[in-house]
């Protein structure tokens, strides 16, 4: 290890020292302008994001991986790839929440600063190199949605939601932690390159016993059966503009943590672990879907919809390829593209007094609002994997990486998983078109909400038509 | 050659339902002429593709390539041979009466109905001349949206359950032909469908893609007993979507047997064919048994659209037993031969039969066979065509109908005694169904009150069915022009599927 620092050096990690500060200062904006807050602060959020992506973009490119701060930081073209597009999902989460959180009278710069610490815990996971950077980073998204979920304070529903979600939350990094003991335990090193080494040859016990609470805890932070019970409550409880942000960009995080903890640091020794995640990838895939079909709240089905997504993730890891994390990475990349538009969706057919969040809040929208029905319709068909839309390759992808290592059955099933999706997907579709649309109300403007989701679905439509880009994207990032 | 026929062909239909689709409801009578024009342009376009074949080769032509997704190798390969060119031409076709039938009979939301309708002609052509076979499954899945909202957009009262069933029956079929797919992809290496006809594979390896690729195709043509959703969806679907179904949907199952199934597990193919024949064979008996007892006149053609995949399917399948028994390859390519024509000429009659119901239903709205009653009375010109249609959908020498079933039949004889005598049956039982159909409906003494207010063809439907009724006879009279086109291809075809796989 070189003892010097310069300024120079710290380049790579520019990324979060920035947002650190820029949160800070976002903090005092909103504490001195007052009664302008409402309008300074949404606005200065997102330029915010957008310098740091430009930064990010400008600065902290690395041509492969290095470390900084001892080991305990790791920059490589996987991190600034998971960062830039953190950055741009939270920026289109935060542009579809705004006219929502304003009617609700819960635009607070709080919101916005909460949202911002969120991100900067996802970039702590993602460039974590030691299970502490891992487990701070953890705690920072964590608490930061805690505080989202129960932002409504007048909301008895969103209490009880981030009262249960923190629990279980607090169980599961418990769980995380007492794993990571285990393995520091054995190996007496906290870096996963130095994990990595020490773990070679045949598993003991004590490592066995370490590796289950890492992989609960995984499973915990990703939502897969049999820990996916906070899912379909929180996704439920929180205000939809929340619950937008806990769908989407979090599972990025999961999907490094993931990839940090097990495919890196425990890659050694991958059988440990690759059962157990097959058995919650499995579960996950097969639940999520089944009971799904038995949601008649939208934002309930799409918890659902997302458990079983998350067993498709999963499904990359269990293939332990690769192309079975290029697979994942990519699956997990257009799952939250999609969430992104299906959850702006609600936001916009949604009004005061009206949340827009049972299944037949949608009936006949396509009579009132031809615009957002289609891009519900694409949504539903890509979430259902129905070419010509992204989420056929993402799910392709899959099935390909599991043949690729033997897992005919998984394959097999995977597909048939598939087929009862498609079912609650299409059942969407159905309401939308098919049904009368009775007196429901007609969804309000908001111009530039609905050229940001225009574009959502147009990315889905292109990204299915051309897919080429986002995979060599995925491949080089693993590369 | 010109280069980018195929292109246009997809892409053009496609655009210009785009356009309809932004066009709307409000500025419809323009949006109307936008899609006719697109029909008729995407038609006469796919005129230079018959004219500039080459009847000689077997090879593909008017071949296109570009790269696609590179990190699958998976590239934009477009081409025709004898077997796709026959039903691209037929896709191009069809389209015209659909549109034009659909021109103020369509009330809801008009725009978009022509809008599905050109979007899926484009993805139609795309499945018939894509060479690469990751992007015939996008075309062949993508192909399923427009449909599922045809149905359920325009259908009758029970359009949910059926346009579900249709969507959850061949997706389910489909997604284990991908699973069959990329299994070839690793070993090939490469989606390519020449390649995938090349690659060698065991026999284990066959039977298993085998059975992947016959559920997914068996499902879509659809043979006995995977057919129930067929006959749902078209009695619910609106005029236009059962004839685009039954002319050119159904024909994507016999497609994907003779360009997939077929030359991919030969030896596979080999062994199970005494099972696909005799499906065949009880679609033909046992289904004509059904169609007998429908009082739904679209269900009754639904289950005589089903009699006559079964045709299709035992031509594609007779070849193994004619070559073992009489050794010579030419009469193997007979059965096929007459699968072929039989597609197509079923795409001209089951096209025109749906148009004849959709006349009647547009005046009376019943599709029951005992609403009608001496419409012959009324409508004489509409009587003239439905007689017509009628004969050929029974087989009758001269028109087209005839033509497909006799091949099969004499092929089916080189094969086996019983083949021909059960398949021979049609003749019979398709007689039965079909004229006794036309006997209650057109025949007779004019049967009520509403009967006796019908109003005989309007030009727009005089046009739709004199185009194809000239279809059905001119391929009845001639259809030496069809079988030319398909030689090369079929005796490939043959070639590539007598000869065993197996090391």
């Amino acid at each position: 290890m070189t003892p010097t620092l310069s300024i120079a050096s710290l380049a790579p990690a520019l990324p979060e020292i920035y947002l650190a500060a820029a949160i800070c200062l976002v903090l005092l904006v909103d504490v001195f302008a007052g009664a302008a807050a409402r309008r300074v602060t949404p606005t200065l959020t997102l330029l915010v994001i957008g310098v740091g992506a430009a930064l990010t973009l400008q600065y902290a490119q690395v041509e492969k991986a290095m470390t900084l701060f001892s080991g305990m930081y790791v920059a490589d073209p996987l991190a600034t790839l998971l960062k830039l597009l953190t950055m741009l999902f939270v920026a289109i989460a935060l542009l579809y929440s705004r006219h929502f959180l304003e009617t609700r009278g819960l635009l607070k710069g709080e919101y916005y600063v909460l949202a911002l610490t969120a991100m900067l815990g996802i970039f702590v996971i993602v460039s974590a190199g030691s299970l502490l950077t891992l487990y701070i980073g953890i705690e920072l998204l964590s608490l930061s949605l805690y505080a989202l979920v129960a932002f409504d304070r007048d909301s008895g529903v969103a209490a009880e939601s981030a009262m249960k979600y923190f629990v279980l939350g607090a169980i599961a990094s418990g769980c995380l932690l007492y794993g990571m003991s285990l393995v520091y335990g054995l190996t007496g090193t906290l870096l996963l390159n130095e994990i990595a080494t020490a773990l070679q040859g045949p598993p003991s016990l004590g490592l066995i016993m370490g590796v289950v609470f890492l992989v609960v805890g995984v499973a915990f932070k990703f939502g897969g059966v049999p820990f996916h019970m906070w899912v379909p409550d929180v996704y439920h409880g929180a205000p939809t503009s929340v619950t937008l942000l806990v769908a989407t960009a979090p599972k990025i995080a999961s999907f490094a943590l993931a990839f940090r903890l097990l495919a890196e640091g425990l890659g050694n020794t991958a059988d440990t672990w690759i059962q157990m995640v097959t058995i919650v990838a499995v579960l996950s895939a097969l639940l999520g879907n089944v009971i799904a079909v038995a949601q008649t709240n939208l934002k309930r089905m799409l918890a659902y919809s997302a458990i079983g997504n998350v067993g498709f993730i999963l499904f990359g890891f269990v293939a332990g390829t690769e192309q079975g994390y290029e697979a994942s990475l990519y699956y997990t990349v257009v799952y939250v593209l999609m969430a992104l538009g299906a959850f702006g969706a609600m936001l916009l057919a949604s009004a005061r007094g009206f949340e827009a969040d049972e299944i037949e809040h949608y009936k006949g929208l396509h009579a009132r609002d031809p615009f957002l029905a289609l891009i519900l319709m694409a949504l539903m068909f890509s979430f259902a994997g129905v070419p010509p839309l992204v989420g056929f390759w993402a799910k392709l992808q899959i099935f390909q990486a599991l043949w690729e290592s033997g897992h005919l059955a998984l394959v097999v099933f995977a597909a048939a998983v598939s087929v009862i999706g498609l079912f609650y997907y299409l059942r969407i579709v159905k309401t939308l078109y098919f049904d009368s649309p009775g007196d429901l109300p007609v969804p309000e403007r908001h111009g530039a909400v609905r050229l940001a989701l225009g574009l959502n679905a147009l990315a889905v439509v292109l990204l299915g038509l051309f897919p080429q880009t986002l995979i060599e994207l995925c491949v080089q990032a693993l590369g | 050659m010109q280069a980018g026929l195929l292109s246009t062909l997809i892409w053009l239909p496609i655009v210009g339902g785009v356009l309809v689709l932004a066009l709307g409801d409000s500025r419809i009578a323009l949006a109307r002429w936008v899609a006719l024009a697109t029909a008729v342009a995407s038609f006469l376009l796919s005129l230079p593709l018959y004219m500039g074949f080459d009847t000689s080769t077997a090879a593909f032509q008017f071949v296109e390539q570009m790269p696609w997704i590179p990190a699958f190798n998976a590239s934009y390969h477009l081409g025709v041979d004898g077997i796709a060119l026959p039903l691209v031409l037929l896709t191009t076709f069809v389209t015209i009466p659909v549109v034009i039938a659909g021109w103020t009979v369509i009330e809801k939301r008009p725009a978009q109905y022509f809008a599905a309708f050109l979007i899926m002609e484009g993805l139609m052509v795309g499945v018939f001349s894509a060479l690469d076979a990751l992007l015939f499954y996008f075309f062949w899945e993508a192909m399923l949206i427009p449909m599922f909202l045809i149905i359920g957009i325009w259908g009758g009262p029970r359009r949910v359950y059926a346009t579900l069933k249709f969507f959850l029956y061949t997706f389910l079929g489909s997604v284990f032909m991908l699973v069959a797919l990329i299994y070839m992809y690793l070993q090939a290496g490469s989606y390519d469908i020449v390649a995938l006809q090349e690659l060698p594979l065991g026999f284990d390896e066959q039977f298993w893609i085998f059975l992947a690729f016959f559920a997914a195709f068996a499902v879509k043509i659809p043979m006995f007993p995977v057919h129930t959703w067929l006959p749902d969806a078209h009695v619910e679907a609106p005029t236009g979507g059962s004839v685009v179904l039954a002319a050119i949907m159904l024909k994507m199952g016999g497609y994907g047997f003779l360009r997939f199934a077929l030359p991919i597990a030969p030896d596979a193919a080999r062994e199970l064919d005494t099972l696909v024949i005799a499906l065949s064979l009880v679609a033909v008996v046992y289904i004509g048994f059904v169609a007998l007892v429908q009082t739904d006149m679209k269900k009754l053609i639904a289950y005589s659209s089903i009699a006559h995949m079964g045709f299709v399917t035992l031509g594609c399948f007779l070849a193994f037993d004619i070559a073992t028994g009489t050794g010579s390859l030419a009469g193997a390519g007979m059965g096929i031969d007459g699968a072929m024509v039989q597609m197509v000429s079923h795409g001209l009659i089951s096209a025109a039969m749906f148009l004849c119901v959709g006349v009647m239903y547009d005046r009376l709205h019943s599709r029951e066979i005992s609403a009608y009653g001496g419409v012959i009375n009324r409508m004489p010109m509409f009587g003239a065509f439905m007689v017509l249609f009628a004969m050929a959908n029974s087989g009758l020498p001269g028109t087209s109908g005839f033509v497909g079933e006799f091949l099969v039949i004499i092929a089916s004889f080189k094969a086996n005694f019983w083949y021909a005598f059960l398949a021979a049956t049609t003749l019979i039982l398709g007689a039965a169904y079909t004229l006794w159909l036309v006997k209650r409906v057109i025949f007779g003494p004019v049967g009520n009150v509403h009967v006796a207010t019908l109003e005989d063809l309007n030009g727009r439907e005089f046009f739709v069915l004199a185009v194809l009724a000239a279809g059905v006879l001119l391929l009845g009279l001639w259809p030496a022009p069809l079988l030319e086109v398909m030689q090369p291809s079929v005796q490939h075809l043959v070639e590539q599927i007598v000869t065993s796989k197996l090391p």
